[in-house]
């Protein structure tokens, strides 16, 4: 009532005829109204694409009457909410694969479609993708020391004291000290462990209940060993040629044609064991068809380093003078070749992204590299240098140095200069190998095999479908069938995983410039311009050059435009983020003091 | 026709049909022979041809939907089966029956709702009705207020016939008390509400910065500007003018010597605001300096003489000096309540964050002023120049004030040199300068000295290596020649380990031992071996230069006759030089440049129908479609299949009944919901206007 009355009393100081000047005190009703209009504004926004969408579908009735469903619910009310939730932008880049392009121009308008309707696909697909990826909600947790304590000094014991039992039972030592010491390996669902001891003993369990499986001694040097793609089958190489065993340890090949094979490695999805000798020669053996895919002679010398990139599931091997090469089974050289070290090469280790590779070598160094651009990321030196490394899903990497096995934490971020954990073995360590989807990393020595307990190590989210840790036998074999179904050919290997989606440039020039022939013309090709003839005059040849100049380059000039646009977008972007930034960094930089 | 002429024959009707009769002789044209068959078999054709092509082309377009439609679910216009949401039933419902049409237009004569059971018009009405009594209550309020307002008018038509200046002025400055009151109010009872009314004067401060008021730019002003070329006293009001323009657009800034006042009037009330950073911040600023100097200057002048000074600016109204002098000792009240004001705003301020800066910045007197401007914008209008100087006055009459109450010896931080005329901001200036000047040099010392470093590294460098550059002399003529010393270059961090190796790597077989010492050293020289490795790969790589010249050919050729120079130069067919290597500038890898070919197999060569250019088709392929990678309802709808029958359902051609209902509709079966994104708007414009741009040429 003040307020009216105040208003009352301003009224007539003001002439007739003029608008009353606007004051500040009378301000804030107005203001908060057209917040509200705003606001509104802002909702009919939000409903006008959809509006637009249900009047691109022609005929499209349940899009039609969806449309108007978000308005009128039986209750009067309308949704105060009106479509679908967003999605935030971050898990959209998380899924989104490749780069919109801009649309066809409309003359072609079949192509346009189908171009509208693939990117309305895609879209609908990462974000779908981006929606359901709050299923994956574990998160991998980590040690944390008390103030001014190293997390490496706190032992496993410690460790178990301190978890739950069925955590706390992670953490063994099986004492193997008769028969050498043991390589190992996990399948690919960390449920299954396999011993191989140098002088023989070769024994697979499922580590979790501790059920033996089966054991043996093949009375030869065992090399390595390896599972295959289930826990059905394993590969050991022995001193002279490859064996492949059941689960039950029934030898049911001797591959005569692997011989002298020092490591191996298998490729899960191409369903390819590859091996390297000591004869200098990299195999891949294809274990779904059992043939010999390819036997490439690397003329590097005794081949007992290995690695693999799970991402493009190239072979990296490490050699005496210093060299990683990186092979394909379709080319007979390597694809790359990286001086890494001054001494030989003891280890290679890749991470799962294939983002980073761990190197380490007879100069006591560890390196990282980004092996997506081949460039040194960060260089440690370890006193006594690193015999095995192993990387972890979630990045953790382990090395260890004589008897001691020292897990670092994000390697390639900030320089580290402590181990994240460390452990010493009981005997010399003779092979690393983190357990997939569990906290666990294992260790083989000269005394036998230690699980040990390293917290974030695993993946807590599986994919049920792809490596289920808790399948039944009956999941597993229709696990079998899908992923046999689905085996990738050898042939499509290389350093770009996503090349198969390109076409083929060559091929296409190639028959493009036959129809170009055949023709006698180029349908491609843009028609070049001719000035229409004028009369009067105007066809005369400086106005006919002039009318060439005003249309050339005009390719030349959207490009220029675009990317000027471009620019300034992104400056734009980054000055918003920075604002950000500064506002969520609450303080005032010294240069704020220049804004506004 | 001859009976209706009989009754009246008239000599002209005669003559008329005479003519008529003549007409009729004269006229000896026979009936045109009939049309050949072959004749009008075409023309029938032709016309037959129209109505079918008519006939036919009106189901073009349903025909073009359903080929461009995402998916067709026959048989055609089909409800979708399954439950609907009530919402649809109900809105979708439509009256046919005889009776259900009647109930309907009954409920739609009695306003009844339809859809929604939601109240009548009626119903609301009578829920908003009130009872007699409060109706009688409001008709009253309404009443007292009606009346009022015209006394208030009447009063306020009075008043503004009133031509007395005084009387205005007086009225004005009832007013800026009235209005400073209910401010102080405020600010006890809604600190909230009157930190929003500061806001607003900021704003209305800011409003009249950008506008051209008090600009000398208005006819008053410009006539202004011509008499002052002989009249003092315009010249005068122009000056004025423009000193309200300066005071009102000025952005508040706290000196430092002002600061101290205020701490000695409410010492123990803010010492952080005294000390704080910000309006200090605010004077570093480049863009507050230009103002500051003036300002600053102002002040000084005021604190050499401040009894003087008001007196001085009261000048220019030499005749109102009196008036002014009875206004002072009115304003000296007002001072106080103004003063007051600004404490408690400064409380207030306190009170908020820090953070922001619009609320920080402006003074707080100033703003004061500003509104008090506000609050008779009207008497503005009315005697513009007058206002204005009572204004400036006050303002002026403030700063002195203010200076007054300060004692002069009491300035530590400010110093006898700037009681000599230098500004405080002018000073501030030159410490900002020397601050900056000396980052600067820390700036370039610090390059320097890492330049320097570098420097001596590289010097070093090359002093260790200068035997090996002799040597390597002639090879560096090349230009891809790789420094061994480039490579491997990154150095190692140190790690700790917290515990030591204690066993020894017990190798068992001693050949093997042997290998690995072997290895050890066999890397001596790794480096340069690797480097001699990748220089022939990249000779290897280079094309050769093809010889095409033959001996003999224009001139004597034979055993041990070579072809003359000029002559093989002009046969030698250089090869267009390779794109550049993908490890040119990565000096430890080698990338093989040799094309894999064997995903060629795999690959898509030839472009299905509507694609032209391979990066077309790569982008429709860009994302999996398998389960894979996808939901479960993503995969269902994008390999949703184009043509879907239901078993057992007969499929009708379309009937005619539909197609002309589709002519309004759509014809084709639900398409699948993909939230698809209109093109670029822009981009077809532009092409279009490309288009347009090449058809007018």
């Amino acid at each position: 009532m003040a307020a009216s009355s105040e208003t009352m009393l301003k009224k007539p100081h003001v002439g007739k005829k003029r608008k009353p000047p606007t004051r500040y005190w009378e301000r804030t009703e107005e203001d908060g109204k057209n917040d509200g209009k705003k606001q509104k504004e802002g909702d009919n926004n939000e409903q006008t694409p959809q509006q637009n969408n249900t009047r691109t579908k022609k005929g499209g009735k349940r899009g039609g009457k969806r449309g108007g469903a978000g308005k009128k619910v039986i209750s009067g009310k309308s949704d105060p909410f009106p479509g679908s939730a967003p999605v935030p932008e971050e898990k959209l880049k998380k899924f989104r694969r490749g780069v919109k392009g801009e649309l066809p121009p409309r003359p072609q308008y079949k192509l346009r479609d189908v171009v509208i309707r693939s990117e309305a696909a895609s879209d609908l697909a990462q974000k779908q993708n981006a929606r359901y990826d709050l299923m994956l909600p574990e998160d991998a947790g980590f040690l944390e020391g008390d103030e001014d304590e190293d997390t490496c000094t706190i032992s496993q014991d410690d460790i178990v004291d301190a978890v739950d039992i069925t955590a706390g039972a992670k953490y063994f030592n099986l004492t193997l000290s008769q028969f050498g010491p043991y390589r190992l390996d996990y399948s690919k669902t960390g449920r299954h462990l396999l011993l191989g001891g140098r002088r023989g003993h070769v024994t697979c369990l499922d580590w979790q209940s501790k059920q033996l499986m089966c054991e043996m001694n093949v009375m030869e040097t065992v090399n390595d060993v390896k599972w295959l793609h289930s826990e059905a089958l394993f590969a050991v190489a022995q001193k002279k040629w490859l064996y492949i065993y059941d689960n039950k340890g029934i030898e049911l090949h001797c591959i005569r044609k692997f011989n002298d094979v020092l490591r191996m490695q298998f490729l899960p999805y191409h369903f390819l064991l590859a091996t390297a000798s000591a004869t200098g020669f990299l195999q891949y053996l294809d274990v779904s068809v059992g043939k010999e895919v390819v036997a490439i002679c690397t003329k590097a010398g005794r081949l007992d380093v290995m690695a693999h990139n799970p991402h493009n599931a190239i072979i990296h091997l490490g050699h005496s003078n210093g060299t990683v090469t990186l092979w394909t089974p379709n080319q007979r050289e390597p694809l790359v070749k990286m001086l890494c070290h001054q001494g030989g090469v003891r280890s290679v280790a890749v991470d799962k992204t294939g983002t980073y590779m761990v190197t380490s070598g007879m100069d006591k160094k560890l390196k990282v590299y980004d092996i997506r651009a081949y460039r040194p990321l960060q260089s440690y030196f370890l006193p006594a240098g690193a015999s095995c490394l192993s990387l972890s899903q979630r990045g953790l990497l382990s090395a260890a140095t004589g008897d001691i096995v020292q897990v670092y934490r994000d390697v390639w971020g900030i320089p580290v200069t402590k181990p994240y954990m460390a452990h010493r073995a009981k005997g010399s360590v003779w092979g690393v190998h983190f357990c997939p989807f569990e906290d666990v990393l294992g260790v083989g020595h000269g005394e036998g095999f230690t699980s040990m307990v390293v917290p974030g190590a695993g993946e807590p989210n599986f994919d049920g479908l792809d490596a289920n840790p808790y399948r039944s036998a009956k999941q597993r074999q229709e696990w079998e069938v899908k992923a046999l179904l689905e085996k990738i050919q050898p042939e499509l290997i290389g350093l770009d995983p996503s090349q198969l989606s390109q076409v083929d440039h060559s091929t296409w020039e190639q028959r493009h410039e036959d129809r170009v022939q055949v023709l006698g013309f180029d349908p491609l090709a843009k028609e070049k311009f001719t000035p229409r003839l004028k009369t009067k005059g105007r066809s005369s040849s400086g106005k006919v050059e002039k009318r060439k100049k005003q249309v050339a380059h005009e390719d030349q000039r959207d490009v220029i435009r675009q990317t000027v646009e471009d620019r300034m977008k992104i400056d734009k972007e980054r000055k918003e983020k920075e604002k950000k930034k500064a506002a969520a960094a609450g303080q005032k930089s010294a240069l704020d003091r220049f804004r506004k | 026709e001859a009976i209706k002429h009989c009754a009246p024959i008239t000599p002209s009707a005669l003559i008329k049909t005479k003519k008529q009769l003549k007409n009729l002789q004269h006229n000896q044209s026979t009936l045109e022979t009939p049309l050949t068959r072959k004749e009008t078999e075409k023309i029938q054709r032709e016309v037959a041809f129209e109505k079918t092509s008519k006939e036919v082309s009106r189901w073009q377009s349903v025909v073009l939907q359903n080929q461009k439609a995402e998916q067709l679910v026959f048989p055609l216009n089909q409800e979708p089966s399954g439950p609907k949401r009530i919402e649809h039933v109900v809105a979708g419902w439509k009256a046919q029956t005889p009776l259900e049409q009647e109930i309907f237009s009954l409920l739609r004569m009695n306003k009844q709702p339809l859809h929604d059971p939601v109240l009548t018009p009626t119903e609301e009405a009578s829920l908003r009705a009130m009872s007699l009594e409060e109706a009688k209550i409001r008709r009253a309020e309404l009443q007292k207020t009606r009346v009022l307002q015209s006394y208030y008018e009447a009063k306020a038509k009075r008043g503004k016939k009133i031509k007395s200046k005084k009387y205005h002025r007086v009225q004005k400055k009832v007013m800026r008390k009235e209005y400073l009151k209910q401010f102080d109010e405020m600010v006890k009872t809604d600190p909230a509400a009157a930190l929003e009314e500061l806001k607003k004067m900021e704003l209305s401060r800011m409003k009249e910065r950008m506008s051209l008021k008090h600009q000398n730019s208005g006819k008053w002003a410009k006539s202004k500007a011509i008499m002052a070329k002989y009249d003092d006293g315009a010249r005068k009001a122009m000056q004025k003018q423009l000193e309200v323009n300066k005071d009102l657009t000025q952005k508040l800034v706290i000196p430092a010597d002002e600061d101290e006042e205020d701490e000695e009037e409410s010492a123990e009330t803010l010492p952080d605001f005294v000390n704080d950073v910000e309006p200090i911040l605010d004077q570093v600023n480049p863009w507050m300096r230009g103002k500051l100097s003036t300002e600053p200057m102002m002040e000084e002048s005021n604190r050499l003489d401040p009894p003087v000074w008001p007196r001085e600016v009261g000048k220019p109204g030499e005749g109102q000096d009196e008036q002014e002098e009875d206004e002072e000792q009115m304003e000296e009240t007002e001072e106080e309540s103004l003063l007051r004001g600004f404490e408690e705003r400064r409380k207030l301020r306190q009170t908020e964050d820090y953070n922001s800066f619009s609320i920080q910045t402006p003074d707080g007197k100033k703003a004061e002023i500003l509104e008090i401007s506000d609050y008779d914008e009207e008497a503005v209008e009315i005697s513009d120049d007058d206002e204005e100087a009572g204004l400036s006055n006050f303002t002026s009459l403030f700063h002195g004030l203010v200076n007054h109450m300060e004692p002069p010896a009491d300035q530590p931080k400010a110093g006898p040199g700037l009681r000599q005329g230098e500004s405080p901001a002018l000073l501030e200036e030159g410490l900002v300068r020397v601050r900056t000047l000396e980052d600067v040099e820390l700036l370039s010392q610090d390059i320097s000295t890492s330049d320097t470093a570098l420097l001596t590294t590289q010097i070093l460098g090359t002093e260790e290596t200068d035997t090996q550059s002799a040597t390597q002399q002639a090879d560096k003529k090349r230009k891809k020649m790789i420094d061994p010393n480039e490579v491997l270059t990154k150095e190692a961090k140190v790690i700790e380990m917290p515990l030591a190796p204690t066993a020894v790597e017990d190798v068992e077989d001693k050949e093997e031992q042997r290998v690995i010492i072997k290895e050890a050293f066999a890397g001596d020289d790794v480096v340069s071996d690797f480097l001699k490795d990748k220089r022939k790969q990249e000779e290897a790589g280079r094309p050769k230069v093809i010889d095409l010249t033959l001996p003999g050919w224009g001139e004597w050729g034979g055993l041990g006759l070579q072809p003359s120079r000029s002559k093989r130069k002009r046969f030698r067919v250089k090869v267009a030089p390779p794109p550049p290597r993908q490890d040119q500038k990565l000096p430890n890898i080698i990338i093989a440049e040799k094309r894999d070919s064997s995903i060629a197999a795999h690959q898509v060569c030839q472009l299905p129908f509507p694609f032209e250019k391979p990066i077309q088709f790569e982008r429709t392929i860009r994302s999996p479609v398998g389960r894979t990678w996808n939901t479960q309802n993503a995969v269902q709808k994008i390999t949703a299949p184009k043509v879907v029958t239901q078993l057992g359902a007969i499929i009708e051609p379309i009937a005619r009944e539909d197609l002309i209902k589709d002519n309004r509709q759509a014809v084709t079966g639900p398409s699948i919901n993909l939230e698809s994104d209109q093109g670029p708007q822009k981009k077809r414009r532009s092409q279009q206007k490309k288009q347009h741009k090449r058809k007018k040429n």
